[in-house]
């Protein structure tokens, strides 16, 4: 289960779609929105994905994690769109025979996400919203 | 021949548009079309900003030779998570 989605995230249903009888432990990591940044008062995040290529890279950074580490099964669930402080933003879990690979994968899925997943992060904060990585913002208007 | 462009996040903004259909001659590269883009929609260049580029949905780097067809994306600094 490889996915962005506009809809809120459902913990279970991941851990269902990886529950696997050989599996000897799930991890699940959950990024959820935080209410600051960098010293910014953050208000809201609005997330945007190249949705096509975006499930097309977690599919092969879920093939790359096969590799390295003996895991069973793995999903990963992102969302789009506005996001409220403390709502999920992204879901992974991953089953495997032992604790070991299963840490390993989960922390290997969140890391890739950042590093090369299309996905981008809008911060709408107290004067201004900005594009995360890019340095780059616009002030509100009226601001 | 003809290229479709899709525009994300800081360049969609920048762009006013999220697609555009752009011809351009046989033979281009992506820095190619990212100098007639930097042209038709002035407000892109996003100074300091690194871009990385994806043809047909897979990474690929600014010589790689595009054909009829193909889509194109600039992508901003990924900020997913």
């Amino acid at each position: 289960m490889f996915r962005v989605t506009d809809k809120p995230l459902v913990l279970q249903e991941l851990i269902e779609f990886v529950t696997d009888p050989e599996a000897g432990a799930i991890t699940t990591f959950i990024g959820t929105t935080r209410n600051n940044n960098d010293g910014r008062k953050v208000i809201a995040l609005d997330y945007e994905a190249y949705p096509e290529m975006a499930e097309k890279e977690l599919v092969r950074l879920g093939e790359e994690a096969k590799k390295k580490w003996p895991i069973c099964r793995m999903a990963i669930v992102h969302r789009i769109g506005p996001v409220q402080i403390t709502e999920p933003s992204v879901m992974i879990a991953v089953s495997a025979g032992h604790r070991e690979a299963a840490f390993a994968a989960c922390r290997f899925a969140i890391e890739e996400i950042k590093r090369i997943v299309p996905i981008w992060k809008k911060e709408v904060y107290e004067g201004g919203e900005i594009w995360i990585g890019t340095q780059s913002g616009q002030p509100l208007p009226g601001r | 021949m003809k290229v479709k462009v899709k525009f994300f996040a800081i360049l969609r903004e920048r762009a006013g548009a999220a697609e555009a259909t752009k011809e351009i001659n046989e033979g281009s590269t992506v820095a190619d079309l990212w100098k007639i883009l930097q042209r038709d929609y002035p407000k892109l260049d996003v100074p300091g900003i690194r871009l990385l580029y994806a043809v047909n949905q897979e990474y690929v780097t600014t010589d790689h030779v595009l054909k009829d067809s193909d889509e194109v994306v600039f992508i901003p600094p990924v900020s997913g998570g």
